[in-house]
Formats: structure tokens, sequence, C-alpha cells
């Protein structure tokens, strides 16, 4: 009561709020909000792709079977600029001989296909666009890495999951159990690629639980691999570029051993893409590194 | 990585004694991994040499020359099960299957009544049974009976689309065989090779919605042999050759072929009302305000009571009208072969403007933006001010623009005769173009993620709406001018091969598809959970839109080229018997 008086009165007593104060608690004005969310999100005139990417042996490997590759370009289009990238992540498989050749044959095949189709618009100018689609390129590229694998190393395998952006769209190449995720701002993360694991398809059939699949002793058996059976059916498919967000591809040495918020938080709290793709590579070392860990980040600026 | 070849035994010289010689290349640079593959092919020869089965082929020799390997194996004229099922047009009759069948049964009980062991075959699959002359099977490719190489580390792999989930547990057992003769049997009936599924998904495309013609009895025993559960299939293969003649005295399988189930009659199904025209009706109706507005080839555009088909008024033009209108304002729009674009009242059907072309139009108006935008035999695509009627600008293209344009983006998309895909800003500046091999005079549908339309060159194209380059390509049995519909993931459109496609947006996977009895050159549309076409067989389907099975058919007197309205639970069509129809959707 004794406050409230004074305050009536305009007793000066009490120690005037410097103004400064004031403006620090005040809510923010629209104009200071979109000053801040514009530093944070700079809008470039030109789209653009920046990619960063992490690798590691694990804790208890000796030989590094994962292969990645991660190319970054624009591509002067018949309607401007556009940003082009490839990204793609093979993991070889344990328990054969070559795993590692055959993850590498398997990028290098992919890769080398993939660019080869492209290298007329990129170092050169074309008017047209091209005759093949997308994802037919994708198609060839695996089937041309699936007999490479036959020839250079007959009886092993590897996963596959290769990424093709063009201008907004993400053309996905994908078998195996490596992963392709969207990741946005709000924490949420999206897987876009299924395992082709026999675990994961027990789970889609319901047969077991998601609970009991973390620990389900066959976890690593593949029904579907590169290099592997007569008929090699990838799933391709085609979505936009998240925006805002983050496109990640990583190996079974990433996904196996962090969950969700490992994930998020390892990227939220680094600075710059290089950042969060060594973050993400020191949680799965700490979390063991029971196996090789490849992973790739890509933002879509603009 | 090996081949056949057919060979001559020279040991007989006098006579042709054909033989077929399994090469094997061994490419392995790893010496391990050459002398595994080696092992695996002697095992096949020593497990050929101790069996004595009709169904399985003899083995004369077997040796190894540097890096390739060789079986000398009875000679089998015919071909395998997988060559047969491709080449066949249509299905397999039951019949046939069924005394593959049991054929397989047999061979099956004696590997598995082999002693010491039972012999686990583990790789039952179409392309491992060759059929011979006499119509018999043989099982071929003993050298696949392969244990799983578990890895120290890491990934191991497993068969794929015949094998059991025990089997990529590494768990080979007499009912592993069973699943897999199963899955055999279950891709001869549907002709959906398992490969290209995922695994342990049969009860996903159970036979008889693909294949009608099977027998319940079938469906079951085959069902039976696909149970997830190994204890819950047949105990042995004798059951599942029980099983099998017993369906083969109920249904007569064995007798004589089975009959042919009669196509579906048209149910009985009565329009709520019709309206005929004095010509044929090509175009599609459109509603506003309770009043239905169709154009037909006698040159009118009628206006309707959309609720019991009652005559309004007419609005003659010079020239057929195969359009669909574009109502705004309380103004309808629509071309005519007259060459002219025609503006009308919606409410009295008098005349407001009209705008003259250089051909006659058969691309139908959208409107947007304050402008009317449409195509022209005349080879333009024509921006019309709404208010004033007057030409905003045209943009020249290589032929006549029968597509109907598609405007999102602040971009005007459309198609013309020539092959040319235009995409145009609203000042009428070309943005991108694309080139189809043949025409597309279908009209495009778009999402933020792409645009779909089809061409005469009997392709369904996706491209990216902002520059033009080709997502996927997706090839129809034949030519389309049918322009697609989408709902959730799911693409529609027809062909004049006939059928009804269901294609995935992401994917470019085909879910199913719907055979009517001709071209389909109307363009589905859909409602609700379902999804209604024309075709020229005179039909109007409507489909389940998720699995494409058959609700009903409406037949009408003629060809039902236009696409169906459905509003408020009525469906309107137009048939080139002259007639219009509504009916209960």
């Amino acid at each position: 009561m004794d406050k409230f008086f004074r305050w009536l009165t305009g007793n000066k007593q009490t120690t005037p709020t410097p103004a400064q104060d004031v403006a620090n608690t005040a809510p923010l004005s629209e104009q200071q909000i979109q000053a801040i969310v514009s530093n944070q999100n700079p809008r470039f005139d030109l789209q653009q792709l920046i990619s960063s990417c992490g690798q590691s042996v694990g804790k208890q490997r000796e030989l590094n079977e994962d292969s990645l590759i991660a190319m970054t370009a624009t591509m002067a289009g018949n309607s401007g600029n556009l940003p082009f990238g490839l990204y793609i992540v093979a993991d070889g498989m344990g328990g054969h001989q070559f795993g590692e050749v055959a993850s590498n044959a398997a990028i290098r095949t992919v890769a080398g296909y993939i660019l080869r189709k492209f290298h007329p618009y990129l170092f050169h100018i074309k008017s047209d666009t091209m005759d093949e689609s997308f994802q037919e390129i994708m198609q060839a590229a695996v089937s041309e890495a699936q007999r490479a694998i036959q020839r250079e190393a007959p009886g092993s395998g590897t996963t596959l999951t290769a990424a093709l952006v063009v201008g907004q769209q993400i053309t996905v190449a994908h078998v195996g159990d490596s992963r392709a995720y969207f990741i946005y701002p709000d924490g949420r993360v999206e897987p876009i690629t299924r395992d082709h694991s026999l675990v994961k398809r027990l789970e889609e059939l319901g047969h077991i639980t998601p609970d009991e699949a973390v620990n389900y002793p066959h976890r690593n058996v593949l029904y579907r691999a590169l290099g592997q059976g007569e008929i090699l059916d990838p799933d391709i498919f085609t979505l936009g570029f998240p925006q805002p967000g983050y496109l990640m591809i990583c190996s079974d040495g990433l996904w196996g051993v962090l969950t969700e918020q490992d994930l998020v938080r390892s990227i939220n709290e680094a600075p710059t893409l290089q950042r969060a793709c060594q973050n993400l590579v020191n949680a799965a070392n700490s979390a063991g590194g029971p196996d090789n860990i490849s992973v790739i980040m890509v933002q879509l600026l603009g | 990585m090996g081949s056949v070849y057919r060979a001559r035994d020279m040991h007989f010289p006098n006579v042709t004694k054909l033989v077929a010689v399994k090469e094997m290349i061994n490419t392995a640079p790893d010496p391990l991994v050459r002398e595994t593959i080696i092992q695996n092919f002697e095992r096949e020869a020593n497990l050929l040499a101790t069996l004595h089965h009709p169904s399985i082929p003899r083995i004369y020799d077997y040796f190894t020359k540097e890096s390739r390997s060789y079986l000398v194996l009875e000679f089998i004229h015919g071909k395998d099960m997988e060559a047969i099922i491709n080449e066949t047009n249509g299905f397999l009759p039951e019949h046939q299957v069924l005394t593959w069948a049991v054929e397989l049964c047999d061979v099956l009980d004696y590997l598995h009544k082999h002693k010491p062991d039972p012999i686990i075959f583990r790789d039952m699959k179409p392309s491992n049974v060759m059929i011979n002359q006499m119509g018999d099977i043989i099982l071929v490719d003993f050298g696949i009976a392969k244990t799983f190489q578990s890895g120290i580390k890491g990934t191991m792999i497993g068969t794929e689309g015949y094998s059991p989930p025990e089997q990529y547990r590494g768990e080979a057992t007499p009912a592993a065989d069973i699943y897999a003769l199963g899955a055999t049997l279950h891709h001869a009936l549907t002709r959906r090779d398992p490969r290209l599924e995922p695994p342990f998904s049969f009860s996903e495309r159970p036979i008889r919605r693909i294949n009608a013609n099977v027998s319940n009895e079938m469906e079951a025993v085959v069902n039976m042999a696909l149970e997830y559960n190994p204890e819950s299939r047949f105990r042995s293969a004798v059951d599942v050759k029980q099983a099998l003649t017993t369906v083969a005295r109920k249904t007569g399988a064995l007798i004589h072929a089975a009959p042919l189930t009669g196509p579906m009659n048209a149910s009985g199904i009565k329009p709520l009302w019709s309206f005929k025209c004095e010509d044929e009706i090509r175009g599609t109706p459109v509603i506003f305000q309770g009043l239905l507005y169709i154009g037909s080839y006698d040159n009118n555009l009628y206006g309707l009571n959309a609720a019991d088909g009652k005559f309004q008024w007419k609005y003659p033009t010079d020239g057929g009208i195969v359009t669909r209108p574009a109502v705004f304002d309380g103004n309808v729009y629509f071309g005519s072969e007259d060459k002219r674009l025609h503006v009308i009242s919606a409410r009295t059907g008098k005349v407001i403007w009209t705008y003259y072309t250089n051909g006659p139009i058969h691309s139908s108006p959208r409107i947007a933006e304050g402008h009317v935008f449409f195509g022209s035999d005349d080879g333009y695509i024509h921006a019309v001010n709404l208010n004033t009627g007057r030409m905003a600008w045209r943009f020249e293209t290589a032929d006549y623009v029968r597509s109907t344009p598609f405007v999102a983006r602040d971009l005007v998309y459309t198609g013309c005769e020539s092959g040319d895909y235009y995409a145009v800003d609203f000042r009428g500046e070309l943005k991108w173009r694309f080139h189809a091999k043949r025409s597309i005079t279908a009209s495009t549908v778009g999402t933020e993620q792409a645009l779909y339309f089809t061409s005469m060159d009997s392709t369904l194209y996706a491209l990216d709406p902002r520059n033009g380059w080709v997502l996927w390509r997706f090839r129809l049995g034949k030519a389309s001018i049918s322009t697609p519909c989408t709902m959730d993931d799911l693409l529609f459109v027809g062909a004049s091969d006939g059928f009804i496609y269901a294609v995935e947006t992401r994917s470019a996977k085909e879910v199913w598809r719907f055979r009517t009895e001709h071209q389909v050159n109307s363009s589905p549309v859909v409602y609700k959970d379902s999804l209604y076409c024309g075709s020229v067989d005179g039909f109007l389907y409507c489909l389940e839109y998720r699995t494409g099975r058959l609700r009903w058919k409406f037949g009408t007197g003629g060809a039902i080229t236009g696409t169906p309205l459905v509003y408020d639970d009525i469906v309107y069509v137009g048939s080139t018997d002259h007639q219009i129809y509504a009916l209960l959707a």
C-alpha cells in the first residue's frame, strides 16, 4: 500500500529505471525480429547448395569399408543458374572379402556415370534439357554399378544411398540400410529412405516391435544390396529440397548409435555445416563407434 | 557369373547327343573367394551325381580349367518357367500352373526324403524350373544351395523375393522350400515378380484380386504355403500335393480349362436424368449456381438445370464445342471450332463478347489473374483481358495448341501438337521449353513439386515446374491424350491401350492398372474414395482409387471421351451417343 501511494504521488525517490533496461525487457519489434531472422537465414538472390561431410573408421574396426562422395556446383540451365549436387554414401558389406572394394566401385561408377551425363550441362552451355529423366539416369547408374561390383568383387555387396540435386529437386537412389534424412530447424527428423533390412521388414509387418528391433539378433541382414542378386530393384524417387532444412546422408555407423535427439543436438550446436558433421562423427564415436561412420550434410540456400 | 552352352557329346560321334555345359567364370581376384566358388561348384556336381529323379537333370561330368569350371548335364529341350510367364500374353491358365505345381511337389518330396540327410533346394523360383517338350518340369541349378555367409562384422546378405523369413536367419528346412514353391506359384498366377516387391508382401497382392480367373481353392493353397510362420504352412510337399489334387477335383482344373468369368454386368444402374443434344458430346461439363453447362458437336452450348436436367437455354455457335467451359464472375467462357472464344452470361446465355483467333479452338480456357488463357489451332497461346475482351499477348508455338494451359506460380504451361511444351510468363515471354517425341494434346496437372502430362509418344512425364528438367518418365502401353489427375501421392491417367493407370508421384512406380475394353481418351477424376473415368468402349467406370477395383460401370450408347464431372455426390458425363447423363456417385 505504501508503494502504491508513492507511485500515486509520483515519489521521485524510487530509482528511475534506466532506459536501456526497458529496451532489453520489452518484446522485440517486428522489425527487430525480421533483422534477427534474416541474419540467421541469410537470403541469397541465387539459390546455392552448401555441403560438408565427415568420416571415421570408428572405435572397433580396423578397416574403413564406407565410401562417400560429395560434389557441389552450379549449372547453366535454360532458366538461369541451377544448383547441382551429387552426394553418395556406400557402406561395403562386412564379412565379405571386398566390402571396401564394393563400396568404392559403387561410388566411382555411380558418380562417374551421372557426371558423364551432366558433363555437357556443367561444362558447356546447353539450351535444352536432357531427354532422359533424373530417375532414369539414377536407375542406369545403379545398374552399371551393379555390374561393376559383380565384375570387380564377385560375391561382395554394398549399400548405396545417392542423392542427385538439380535445382530444388532431390532424386534419390537407395539400396540397403544407409539412410537419407530431412532435418528441419524445428527439430523434426524425417527419414526419407526405407532400410532394405530384415529387421525393418519384420517391423513393417508388425512381427516385432520397434523396441525389439533395436536388439534384434539379425539386425545386419539385408535383403537387398548392390552387387547381390540377378535383379536389383533400387528405390528411386524425387522430392523437393527441404527449405529451410538439411539433407543428411549417413551409414548405419551413425544412425545405428545416435537417437534423433542426438542428431538434432549435434546439428543445432554447430555454427557451420562442417562443425555439424564433425559433431555427428564425434557423437557416434562417443557412443562406442562400433562401425565405420560416414555422414554428408547438405543445405539449399536462397 | 556363368553361362550355359548347348554342346554335342563327341564320345558318340555317330549320333547327336546333346548336353548342356554349364560354365562358371571365376573372376574373383582373391584366392580365398576363388576357392569357395570352386567348392560350391563341385558340391553341386557331387550332389547331382547322387540324385535320380525324372525332374532332376542327370550329370555326366565336371571339370575345372584355369579360371573356368564346367558341369556337363543332361540337355533339356524347353524353356524356363520365368520365360514362359514373361512370354505369355495375359495369365497362365490355372490348370497349367496346377499341373506344374503337382510335379514340383513330387520332386521336392524326393529331395526332402533324401537319405542320410534331407536336401533343401533353397532356391525354388520360376527361372530354376525348366519345362521340357513333354510339358514336364525339371528342377535346375542346384549350385545356389548355399548357406549364409555370416560376417565377422557388419552385414550379411540374404536372397530376395522367393525366400521365406526364416531363410534370412540362415534356417533352411523343408518348410522353406514350401514357401518358395508358394512364391513361385504366386508369381506364375499373378505375373507379379516378387523380386520387385518388398519381401513377405504376398498377402498384400491377393492372387484373385490380380487374376480373377484363379479359383478360391487354388488361392487358399498358395496362401497356406506362403504363411509367415513355418509351422502354419503345409507340413510337407506331400501335403501340398494332396491339397492341390483336391483343388483339381473340385474345380476340374485338370480336366479342362477354367471357364472365363464373364464381364461384370452394368448392374442395373439408372441415371438420375439424361439429356439429349443433337450431336456427339465430347467435352466436359461444368456447374455453376445450379446450372450445368456443356458444349456439343451440334454447335450449341447448353445450360441445363443440374438437379433434373431441364433445358434452360442454349447458345449457338458456328462450330462444334469440345472444350470445357470456365465460369468466372457470372460469365461462361468457352472456345468453339468456329475459331472464337465466346463469353456469355451464365444466367441468361446471352453473349457478352467474343474473341477471334485464326483457327478452331479445342483448348479449354483457363482463367487466372484477370486474364483468360487458351490455345488455338492457329498455333498461338492467347492471353485475353477479362474486362476488355482484348488480347494482352499471344505466344507463338510450333503447331496447333489443343491442350489446356495450366497456370501456376506466374507461369502458363502448355503443350502443342509438335510435341513442344512451353512455360511462358505473364508477359508472354518464354521461360523454358521442353520437347516430347510426339504431340502433347493432353493438358497438364501440376503440384508444387512437378508438372504431369502425357504425350502421343506413349509417355507420362513429370517435369520440374521451375526449369523443365525431367524428373521421371513412365511408359504407357500406347499413346495418350488423357489428362492426369492426382490424389494423395497417386497420379491417374488413361491411355489408348485401354488401361487406366495409377502411378506413384514420387517414384513413378505403377500401383495398379485397370483394363477397359477400348481406348481411354477421357481423363480420370477422383471424388471421395472413387475414381471416375470414361472409355471409348462406352462405359463410365467407377473404381476404388487406392486399389483400382471396379465398383460399378455404366454403359452409354457411344464412346465417352470427355471428362466426367463430380459435384455434390452426382457424376455428370457426356457421351458420343449425344446424351449427357447424371448418375449417383
